[in-house]
């Protein structure tokens, strides 16, 4: 049965324990998705996903090997930065389900989803910003969400399939760390539609870098463009004497040597600021905070970056099709 | 199931000798390190409490089920070594200038470096209870067990596999800020559910004291560790404060507890280590 778009003839079927291994599969554009354990969905279910998707332009993934180097900041800041043109429609999906971050960096917390006619609806911080996290579906602070793999799968999957999304220009995807059930099944959903590509964040010290290097070759082993690298806590400047340390140190060159080594493009660097982590507990953008920051600038240079990305993108995806 | 990750170097899992309860039959007292928030610090304490007990005179060991992102090789500066096998099971890899606090992490078992462990719950779960039964850990006082954040499979996996065994409890860490101990508390209902005994919190990264003036910035603001302590009613087992020392001593897997004793962030894990044989020997 071939399932997946372009698959060989006899393709043992994404369910099959050779999915990806058989000989057939070898030149299969799937190959790489269905060896992981990321074969797509069943077509029914492919195409109830994406016709809940076709209205999403673009869609980018932020993503990295490493816990607590910013990613869920990012990808709020990112949603902030993008919804700041009132013309754009902006989703914020987090599926990061045991540490849901998004409700509290967004101001969201306490917030809850309402079950409408045509599915869940997000909760909106502004006319043209949506957000959908596991945390509106929780009833305390309290509450732990302690499930294996396959319940969490389930859950992603009704995140894209039963949430009324509407018109979205940019879909952006917030992700716990790691290469696992989550990240496999995000992709594996979003085969279905597309993706535009990852935004991977680190810090600079080797500690963080040697699991972002793993993260890397998740996103080519599932052939998931990566847009490029986010350096993240680069350097403090002491706000009393100015001089700058280096709190995660760059013992290996940071993150530009390894996207230079990688060949994989550095967005940008953004330093640690006190008033990043402050506004984030306070749920406020800390680019409407600090507008004039040092890490406010680099933050919008990397933002304006990803736009570009993605327009070009979808200028060559048309021109394909 | 069509699932890849490494391929462990010269054997096959398979024929790893069938469980024996054995392997852990002779460790005291394990204590697991926990966080629900990534990049907390909690292989960092890990490695320095393993240091620390190590220096007290314990004998020590490390279970790393971080299989995503294993930090503990490379923080103790054994990034390419390998494991054996020999007929009681693994022989874990030994660390240290007298090579003595016992290793065991899936680093030890990627073809490269830079391999991504791409695996669903059940094969994670299938390598951790091997961690736990089939290593030989041989006399421990402590096993120390380092894990990823999160309340998933991993985690469900090891209290489980561990329950039958010496634990002696959960050690929480947190950063100072809100966006952390949120995941916290969740961490620490998970403890509740799984019938774990927490040992206390740490606060991690609380403080930085500007090398150039003395002058200390809270980058990632002050006392949520503590206060969450306080409201969950468990113990506080102290700040450790950012130190641009702790992580270019871990970057370079040196023993921050020999090389360091005036460092800033000495005394708080030192104080940690402390707590920590003091409950061991109320316990025991
Ligand atoms: N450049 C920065 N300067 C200071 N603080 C920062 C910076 N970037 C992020 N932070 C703070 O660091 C903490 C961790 O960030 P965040 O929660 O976004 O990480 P994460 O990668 O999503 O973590 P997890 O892996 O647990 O999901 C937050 O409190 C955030 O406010
Ligand atoms: N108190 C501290 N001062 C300075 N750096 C720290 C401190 N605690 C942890 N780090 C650094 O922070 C990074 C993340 O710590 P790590 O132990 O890997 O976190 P986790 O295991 O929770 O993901 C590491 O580079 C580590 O060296
Ligand atoms: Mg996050
Ligand atoms: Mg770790
Ligand atoms: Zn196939
Ligand atoms: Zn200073």
């Amino acid at each position: 049965m071939a399932e997946a778009p372009g698959a060989p003839e006899e393709c043992p079927g994404t369910g099959s324990a050779q999915a990806g291994r058989a000989a057939a599969c070898q030149g299969c554009p799937n190959q790489g998705l269905c060896a992981a354990g990321a074969a797509g969905p069943d077509p029914a279910e492919a195409a109830e996903l994406r016709a809940r998707l076709r209205a999403v332009r673009h869609t980018v993934l932020v993503l990295s090997g490493k816990g607590g180097v910013g990613k869920s900041t990012f990808s709020a800041l990112l949603a902030h930065g993008l919804a700041a043109d009132e013309t754009k429609q902006v989703a914020l999906l987090d599926i990061d389900l045991c540490g849901p971050s998004i409700p509290k960096i967004m101001g969201l917390e306490g917030e809850q989803v309402h079950q409408s006619g045509s599915g869940w609806s997000p909760v909106y911080v502004e006319e043209n910003l949506g957000v959908m996290s596991v945390g509106f579906l929780l009833s305390s602070p309290d509450d732990a969400v302690i499930w294996r793999g396959p319940k969490k799968n389930g859950l992603i999957k009704q995140f894209l399939r039963d949430v009324d999304w509407g018109e979205v220009d940019y879909l952006i995807v917030d992700t716990p760390p790691g290469t696992s059930d989550e990240h496999l099944s995000i992709v594996q959903y979003l085969s279905a539609s597309r993706i535009d590509g990852a935004v991977i964040v680190t810090t600079p010290q080797e500690v963080s870098l040697q699991d972002v290097r793993k993260e890397i070759n998740f996103c080519r082993k599932v052939k998931l463009p990566i847009i490029g690298v986010v350096e993240n806590m680069s350097g403090f400047v002491c706000p009393k004497c100015k001089n700058e340390s280096q709190i995660f140190p760059p013992t290996t060159g940071g993150a530009e040597k390894m996207c230079q080594n990688l060949s994989v493009s550095l967005l940008g660097k953004v330093p640690l600021d006190p008033q990043i982590g402050k506004s984030c507990d306070s749920g406020q953008s800390f680019l409407a905070e600090a507008p004039e920051s040092p890490a406010t600038l680099s933050y919008r240079k990397i933002i304006q970056r990803i736009q570009e990305y993605c327009e070009q993108h979808h200028l060559q995806e048309e021109k394909i099709m | 199931m069509a699932l890849w990750g490494p391929s462990p170097r010269g054997y096959s899992m398979a024929l790893c000798t069938p469980a024996d309860r054995a392997n852990l039959a002779g460790v005291r007292h394990i204590v697991l390190v926990l966080s629900g928030k990534g990049g907390v610090g909690k292989s960092t304490l890990s490695t320095e409490l393993a240091l620390a007990l190590r220096h007290a005179g314990k004998r020590v060991g490390i279970l790393d089920v971080d299989l995503c992102g294993p930090s503990i090789p490379r923080m103790l500066r054994v990034q390419d070594s390998a494991v054996h096998q020999c007929d009681s099971g693994w022989v874990p890899v030994f660390v240290g200038q007298d090579k003595a606090i016992a290793l065991m992490s899936i680093g030890f078992l990627l073809e490269r470096p830079d391999d991504a462990v791409v695996w669903r719950g059940p094969k994670k779960n299938a390598l951790i209870k091997q961690f736990v039964t089939d290593v030989a850990w041989g006399e421990l006082d402590f096993l120390i067990v380092d894990t990823p954040p999160g309340t998933s499979d991993e985690h469900i996996s090891t209290v489980e596999a561990l329950r039958p065994h010496q634990l002696l409890g959960a050690v929480l860490v947190t950063t100072p800020q809100a966006v952390s101990v949120g995941d916290v508390r969740r961490e620490l209902t998970f403890c509740r559910k799984a019938g774990l005994h927490i040992l206390g919190i740490v606060e991690n990264m609380s403080g930085f004291v500007c090398p150039h003036c003395s002058e200390c910035t809270n980058i990632f603001s002050k006392g949520g560790g503590e206060e969450l302590a306080k409201h969950a009613g468990v113990p506080f087992l102290g700040c450790v404060p950012l130190d641009p020392q702790l992580s270019q001593s871990l970057e370079e897997g040196r023993d921050f507890i020999q090389e360091f004793p005036k460092s800033s962030a000495f005394p708080a894990l030192t104080h940690i280590a402390q707590q920590i044989l003091d409950t061991s020997q109320r316990s025991s």
